[in-house]
Parts: structure tokens; C-alpha cells; sequence
């Protein structure tokens, strides 16, 4: 494992820590808060500071030091949690997080921003601890470590006692103690307890030595030679001890006494694998895992020496998309199959169909699993928001209230890392250009502190994200003023109020009087409109004059797969994204006419431009007559146009196969999909669609009529 | 697989020879992945004419061209009988249709003679070399140049 890998893990860990972190300080914020609380921030906070100090981020340490001295007041009831002292740890949680992003970013950090932090923190804990003694460092040591139980013998109880002590041999060979125990523990009972004891400290270990000794206890009927046979593999790599329960053998003493606290999660780094890896960084791993107290994991050790007490798993995302891959090529395979057996003549209530629909059923379960591992709630991402707000509302001087609804709410991992940047610059921009200045507020007769919401909700097979602020909403006038200014839109220009709103998205557009650090670039809302448009959403905002503005973000579920309209196209097959579609229309032929060499669809008492795939795409189409064929409104990028298709088949979701990676793209079409007999469909982008055909739509004068 | 082997092994380098448009080619088995039969594809629009579609290879998408047009030496009559040649080229796959593959040929890197002609264009040739094999002279292709430019064009 390379020292990168490692940092990459630290980092990942951190994000977790530090997520555990502010869903404390929530909780201590709430009021419903035990010891228990706290002691999981303290935690969070001091396996930063651990782990950072094995990486050498001196900086990091001495500010997660810091802190923690006084999270250790308030756990040890030296420290009262008065509203005071909650804004310093909630603001430091910010700051460590802040400083942990940079770490990762540059390398390293600079205290200079936290400098006054850390100032508050140790004045705090001087205060605290004035009339206390100070208590030793280290004061947790005991919580991780001790309760190494093994539970009371059953007096007279048959079994035995088992003295396991694999040699480096053991390890080299590839062997692992576990697949022992669990062997064993198959024979009867087994109690386990590690001794650690000769694990020397880091600067004299010695990779190639097996310092664990595991002291066993085996109840159950069995025989010294089933256990014999159990380790034969392993003879003469191990030292093995047995003897028979009851003999004034009981576990050696020194399983109970606590070791030092590294060695708690030694069975990390069992020499197993080092043969293959070199010796230098597997102590390095062990370092950052071990310095924290890292309390489950600890406890568990005694019963199973695996430390493999974990809630996560974390994957690398490339081997889900390879799942995924594979499960839509299984669903595929089961049509073609079910497709086969049809054109055999083999009818639905033959036993083979039957199974069939099991094959199918199983497939399903299968593709939603895997596609909820990808799924992930936007929790995470909410809270790293609310520092952002936080943060601008500091910067800005304005009072702030951060609401987060729906933190539950689940997308897409590739969406959701995405969002990131769109949604900080739109809090951002909440803060410094949404809300009023507290004494404005009180003027308008509002609360001094604004309040920014973030919500996040399923609707109708969407992630509707919105953030609101309670400010004093969109000015419209300086904003066609401020776009008359740069030439964004001609002076004389008669704008709605949605068309002026959406001004706010044009490149280079930015009210900010002044330009602060914190927005009025005008690099912003761009930015955020072709992210979100990049990732198949849409963003849209109301705004209501002193009552604050919404922006609104609609999301796809996932980008992996797709809810499409299959249509014929000539001789081809075709899939239009049905969230793009408005309605499907078979007209009468007085309905279709043509201006100018082109054809129009009336409907309704509107003209919608007709555009013909087959013709578009230089393919042959089935049918000659216009009116013998079937049209879809399409609705994109603001504009309809009406698509005249061969045949409409179906509906269906379709996976979503990218041509980009071994062809490139083309216009007009945004992807491809497999279909059920194994031939490949295109998936029309219909937005690329509607403006491939608007140079000629513009070109032409579009006559409204009445109806 | 066995580059560096055979490079110790003083060069020796391994070719599938196959035809196109009715002349010999060769390409490094390395860029080789699987050599299967014509099935039918899903055209694409807006495509050059040598690209005749896309086919499903195991679930991916993967563009066909149609090797002698893309070389100019006009279209190839596409029947059961035609192979498709999937090759990988960078982290691209695609397959060429050819009329058919011979053989597998273990040449040394010696033997190849370098491409004598010169175009007028003053741009990189195709063939980057000769290789005489019997009575025939095998073009050997550099497909890295030969579509090259695909995806720049297609954006």
C-alpha cells in the first residue's frame, strides 16, 4: 500500500470523523444530549488529531489539540456547555474541517486563520481548569482498552485450553489466525483472548516476527486431535499449547491486563501480508488506526481477534460501475433468452417460463440493490453546506439561521459529489446577496437573524433540491439595470419578471455593488446552471419582493439508467428521454402544414416545428406520408418541437452505455442503450435535438394563431 | 502480455495479418483484442462513411469501420463472411471490418522495412512500414494514426 493510498484513507476517514463530528455538535446543539455525545465528538476529534499526527500535519494537530482539551473539560463535567461555549466548538468543528480540506488540497495548512481560535480555546480551558487540577493526558486510555472479558468458565466444563502462537513462518505462508479461530470455533465454543504483550513499540518492530499470542478456550465435546487437525496445516509454523480444561489451567492473567494502548488493534497488522508489500508503510498504517481510541473496535477484539468491527465499507467506485455494468447486462441477457425460448414456441406456462420470471425477478432485486449501493444521502453534503453558510454569514457580518430538511433524501454518488460547487456558490450568494443586513431586517420589521433552508426531496422520480433565503428577494430592476450595463440584453428590451430572473444565470452577470470574497464575481450562477443542466437537471427561481428568493434544482435520480420512450426511426430503433416528453399525437393531416419548405404541426392553436429523425439522421424512413406517421412533443431547453417518428413501441428504463469513451459524440444523440434482442439503441438528447433544428426554426417566422 | 519478453528476445514481434480492399495488412497482436464475425450494427448519424455503426461487444458500445474505406480503397461488401478485427487503441476499442485474417506472423523488428513512400501532404502515413512475407509485402498499420482523429472529429 503506497503512502498515497494511505493519505487517502486518512482523508476519507477524516470526512466521516468530522460528519460524526457535526451530527454531534446538532445533537449538544439541540439540548438532547448525554455523556455519550460527547464522548463520540470527543473521539472524532482526537482520531483526527491521532491520525494527523502520523501523517506528520503538525498543524492539524496542534489545532485538533487544542480543541480537544477543552472537549475533554466539558466530558469530565469541567466545563458547562453554556451557549458561549457551543459557538467556540461548533466553530471550531467548522475550522477543522477547514483545515482538514486544505491539508488535503495543499498538503498542509497554515494556522494563521485559526490562530484567534486557538487563543479562545486555550484561554477556555484555562478558565475551566483554574480551579481544577489538571488532569493527565491521555485520560481515555482506560475507556478503549479494558474490557477484555472472558466470560466465567462453566465449572468442569470439557474442552480446552489452547496456547496459539504463530511465528513469523506462519505469516510468510500466508495464513491467518482468524480462519483458525473460526475453524475452531466451529468444534464447540471458544472464547478468545488476544496477548499482545510482546508487540514491542513501533521503532523496534519487527515486520517479519509474530508477536500475538492468542490464549484460547474451547468448551464442547471434542478431542485434542480434532483441534490437532484444525492447526495442521499450520504445524511447525505456530507454537501450539493444549491442554485439557479443568486443570487448574485457566487463561493466562495476562490476556486481562490492558496493554498499551497501540497495541489494542495489533491484529492490524498481522505480518500476513507484508512478504508481498515491503515492510516500511504497513507500520504506518497501523499508526493512524492505533493512535486513536477507537473504542468499538477495541472492545471487540477479545471475542474475535478480527478487527473488522465496521459500519462502512468503503469501494472504489469503479468496481460498483463494473456491477452495475454487469447487472444491466444481466437483465439484457434475460431478455434475449426470454426472447429466444418465445421464437421456440414455448408457451408462458411451461416450466422453463417459469423460471424464467424468477431469472427475471432475481435480476430486478439485484439491479435496485446495487443501485442504492450508489445511492448516497445528501447528508453529508448538507452539513458541509451549513458550514458555508456559517462561514459567509461570519464573513458577511450578517446574523444567520442554517435550516437543512430532508438530509435523508438519497442520489446518486456521481450527482451528489457534483453538487457541491453549485450549491455552495448558491448559498453564498443567499447570504451576501439574499439577506439584508440585520439592521435592515429589524427595519423591515423581520427577524435580525436571516434564515438560509436547504431541502432535499424525492417528487415524481426527481431530487428536487431547493435553497430559499428569507431576504428580501430578487431585485428586479437593478438587475435588467446592471444587464442593460454590461449589454447582456439590448436597452430597449422588454423583459417578463421569469425572463429578467434568469438573467441571474448569464455569464459574466453579478450585482454585487461591491465585490466581496465571498460572491460578485460573476462567475457563479453560470457555473451553476451548466453543471446542473451537465448532470440532466434543471434549475429555476421565484423570488417574491421582501420575502426572500427559492432556487430550485431538479435532479435525475441517477444517471445510470434512464426512463425512455422507444420509437422507430427508419429502420432503426430509437429511445427519446421521457422527462422530455410532453405527449404523443397522431394528427389529421389538415393539421400538418408547410411554410416555407418546412413542415409545421398545429396543435392546439400552436405551431410546433416538425422535425424529422429519420431525415435528420440521414435514414430512410419507413413511411413516406407525413400524416401516416406518429410525432412526439418534445419539450427542452424551453422551446417544443414536434419529432415525427416511424412507430412508438414502448416504455421502458433503459442503462445507460456511454459512446463517448470509444467513439466520441454526436450531435444530437446523448448516449446508447442494449436492447432486449441485444442491438444497440441510440438515446436522442433532446435538448441537443431542439437546438440543432433552432438555427432553421429562428430563421423562420413562427405565426401564432388563435385557436 | 509478452512485449518485453520477445523485446529481449531480439525483437521479435508478432503480427495478425489480415486483407482489406483487396491488399495484405498487419497489425501488432498487442492492439489485438478478440477477432469475431459481422453481426449487424445500429448506424450512426452524422457519422463519415467509413464508420458503419456501433455494435454491442458484451454490453459495450463499440464504433465499427469499415477498414478499406477508411484506407480509400473503397467500401467493403458486407456479408457473413466479413470478420470484425476489435482492437484497442489508448483506452479506445473499436472494431474494424475486413474482408479476412490469415495468419499470426513472428517476425523480427529487422525484417520490417520502412514505408518508402512520401505523401504530398507532408502528413503521417498509415503504414508505417513493409513487411515482406513469401511472395507478398504485408502493409503494417499504425492504427494509432489511423483514428487518431475519430473522436476529435465526432466532437
Amino acid at each position: 500500500m503506497s503512502n498515497e493510498t494511505l493519505r487517502d484513507t486518512f482523508f476519507a476517514e477524516c470526512e466521516e470523523l468530522i460528519e460524526s463530528l457535526t451530527e454531534g455538535l446538532e445533537v449538544v446543539a439541540s439540548g438532547a444530549w448525554d455523556g455519550e455525545t460527547i464522548n463520540a465528538i470527543f473521539r472524532a476529534v482526537h482520531s483526527i488529531k491521532g491520525a494527523a499526527g502520523a501523517f506528520g500535519f503538525t498543524d492539524l494537530v496542534t489545532f485538533a489539540h487544542a480543541y480537544e482539551t477543552v472537549l475533554d473539560l466539558i466530558r469530565s463535567d469541567k466545563l458547562d456547555i453554556a451557549p458561549e461555549v457551543l459557538r467556540l466548538i461548533t466553530r471550531s468543528s467548522d475550522a477543522l474541517a477547514e483545515l482538514v480540506d486544505t491539508t488535503r488540497q495543499q498538503g498542509s495548512a497554515s494556522l494563521d486563520p485559526v490562530r484567534d481560535l486557538i487563543g479562545e480555546l486555550e484561554a477556555t480551558a484555562k478558565d475551566a481548569k483554574a480551579d481544577t487540577p489538571p488532569e493527565p493526558e491521555f485520560t481515555w486510555a482506560p475507556l478503549a482498552l479494558l474490557p477484555i472479558e472472558v466470560e466465567e468458565p462453566a465449572p468442569a466444563a470439557t474442552g480446552f485450553s489452547i496456547r496459539f502462537a504463530p511465528g513469523g513462518a506462519f505469516y510468510a505462508n500466508g495464513h491467518e489466525p482468524v480462519r483458525f479461530l473460526s475453524a475452531l470455533d466451529a468444534l464447540g465454543t471458544l472464547s478468545v483472548a488476544c496477548d499482545a504483550s510482546a508487540v514491542p513499540p513501533l521503532d523496534g518492530f519487527d515486520v517479519d516476527t509474530g508477536y500475538l499470542v492468542w490464549n484460547l478456550r474451547l468448551e464442547g465435546a471434542t478431542d485434542e486431535d480434532a483441534i490437532r487437525r484444525v492447526f495442521a496445516f499450520a504445524e511447525g509454523l505456530c507454537t501450539l499449547d493444549i491442554a485439557p480444561l479443568g486443570e487448574g489451567s485457566p487463561l493466562p492473567e495476562v490476556a486481562t491486563e490492558p496493554a498499551p494502548l497501540f497495541i489494542a488493534r495489533a491484529p492490524a497488522p498481522p505480518p500476513a501480508d507484508i512478504p508481498a508489500e515491503g515492510s516500511a508503510p504497513e507500520p504506518a498504517e497501523a499508526t493512524p488506526q492505533a493512535a486513536a481510541p477507537a473504542a468499538p473496535p477495541a472492545r471487540a477484539a477479545p471475542r474475535t481477534p478480527a478487527p473488522a468491527v465496521q459500519t462502512t465499507l468503503r469501494v472504489d467506485p469503479e468496481r460498483v460501475d463494473r456491477l452495475i455494468n454487469s447487472v444491466g447486462e444481466l437483465i439484457i441477457n434475460h431478455a434475449v433468452i426470454s426472447q429466444k425460448l418465445d421464437s421456440c414456441g414455448l408457451g408462458t406456462d411451461s416450466e422453463i417460463m417459469a423460471a424464467l420470471d424468477d431469472y427475471r425477478y432475481l435480476a430486478r432485486e439485484i439491479q435496485e440493490a446495487v443501485m442504492s449501493i450508489r445511492a448516497q444521502p445528501v447528508k453529508a453534503l448538507f452539513q458541509r453546506m451549513g458550514r458555508v453558510v456559517r462561514e459567509a454569514g461570519e464573513a458577511t457580518g450578517k446574523p444567520v439561521m442554517f435550516i437543512s430538511e430532508g438530509e435523508a433524501t438519497e442520489i446518486d454518488k456521481t450527482i451528489l459529489e457534483r453538487l457541491a460547487d453549485p450549491l455552495t456558490h448558491m448559498l453564498r450568494n443567499s447570504v451576501d446577496h439574499g439577506l439584508e443586513t440585520a439592521e435592515k431586517r429589524r427595519a423591515a420589521g423581520k427577524s435580525e437573524v436571516g434564515s438560509v433552508r436547504l431541502s432535499a426531496a424525492h417528487r415524481s422520480g426527481h431530487v428536487v433540491i431547493e435553497v430559499s433565503d428569507d431576504g428580501a428577494g430578487l431585485n428586479r430592476e437593478r438587475i435588467l439595470a446592471k444587464a442593460m450595463e454590461k449589454g447582456l440584453v439590448p436597452p430597449d428590451a422588454k423583459l417578463t419578471e421569469p425572463e429578467i430572473d434568469n438573467l441571474l444565470f448569464m455569464p459574466g452577470f453579478s450585482t454585487a455593488e461591491n465585490v466581496t470574497n465571498l460572491s460578485g464575481r460573476g462567475v457563479g450562477m453560470d457555473v451553476v446552471k451548466t453543471t446542473i443542466t451537465s448532470l440532466g437537471g434543471k434549475v429555476g427561481i421565484s423570488s417574491l419582493a421582501g420575502e426572500g428568493s427559492t432556487f430550485t434544482i431538479s435532479l435525475p435520480l441517477t444517471l445510470a439508467v434512464l426512463d425512455g420512450m422507444i420509437i422507430g426511426v427508419g429502420a432503426e430503433t430509437m429511445v427519446l428521454p421521457l422527462s422530455s416528453v410532453v405527449e404523443t399525437v397522431r394528427p389529421q393531416r389538415r393539421d400538418i402544414h408547410e411554410i416555407a419548405g418546412e413542415l409545421v404541426l398545429s396543435v392546439r392553436g400552436t405551431y410546433v416545428p416538425i422535425v424529422d429523425l429519420a431525415l435528420l439522421f440521414g435514414m430512410r424512413s419507413a413511411k413516406g406520408q407525413s400524416a401516416e406517421r406518429s410525432y412526439v412533443l418534445l419539450d427542452a431547453g424551453g422551446a417544443s418541437i414536434a419529432v415525427a417518428v416511424d412507430a412508438i413501441q414502448d416504455q421502458r428504463q433503459v442503462v445507460i452505455k456511454s459512446l463517448e469513451g470509444n467513439y466520441g459524440t454526436v450531435p444530437g444523440i446523448a448516449a446508447a442503450t442494449i436492447l432486449g434482442d441485444g442491438k444497440i439503441a441510440l438515446i436522442i438528447d433532446s435538448e441537443a435535438l431542439v437546438e440543432l433544428v433552432s438555427p432553421r426554426r429562428n430563421a423562420r417566422p413562427l405565426i401564432e394563431l388563435e385557436a | 502480455m509478452s512485449d518485453e519478453e520477445t523485446n529481449d528476445r531480439g525483437n521479435t514481434i508478432e503480427f495478425v495479418s489480415l486483407s482489406a480492399g483487396g491488399q495484405g495488412f498487419c497489425v501488432p497482436i498487442t492492439s489485438i483484442r478478440e477477432i469475431r464475425r459481422w453481426s449487424q450494427v445500429t448506424a450512426l448519424p452524422f457519422a463519415e462513411d467509413s464508420v458503419l455503426g456501433v455494435m454491442n461487444l458484451r454490453g459495450a458500445v463499440i464504433p465499427i469501420v469499415d477498414l478499406a474505406a477508411r484506407l480509400g480503397l473503397g467500401t467493403t461488401e458486407i456479408g457473413t463472411r466479413n470478420i470484425v478485427v476489435v482492437v484497442a487503441i489508448g483506452t479506445r476499442i473499436m472494431g474494424m471490418l475486413v474482408d479476412s485474417v490469415s495468419e499470426i506472423l513472428s517476425v523480427d523488428s529487422e525484417t520490417i522495412r520502412p514505408n518508402p513512400t512520401i505523401r504530398r501532404d507532408g502528413g503521417a502515413s498509415h503504414v508505417t512500414g513493409l513487411l515482406p512475407v513469401d511472395d507478398i509485402m504485408l502493409r503494417v498499420l499504425d492504427l494509432d494514426a489511423l483514428f487518431a482523429r475519430d473522436g476529435e472529429e465526432a466532437a
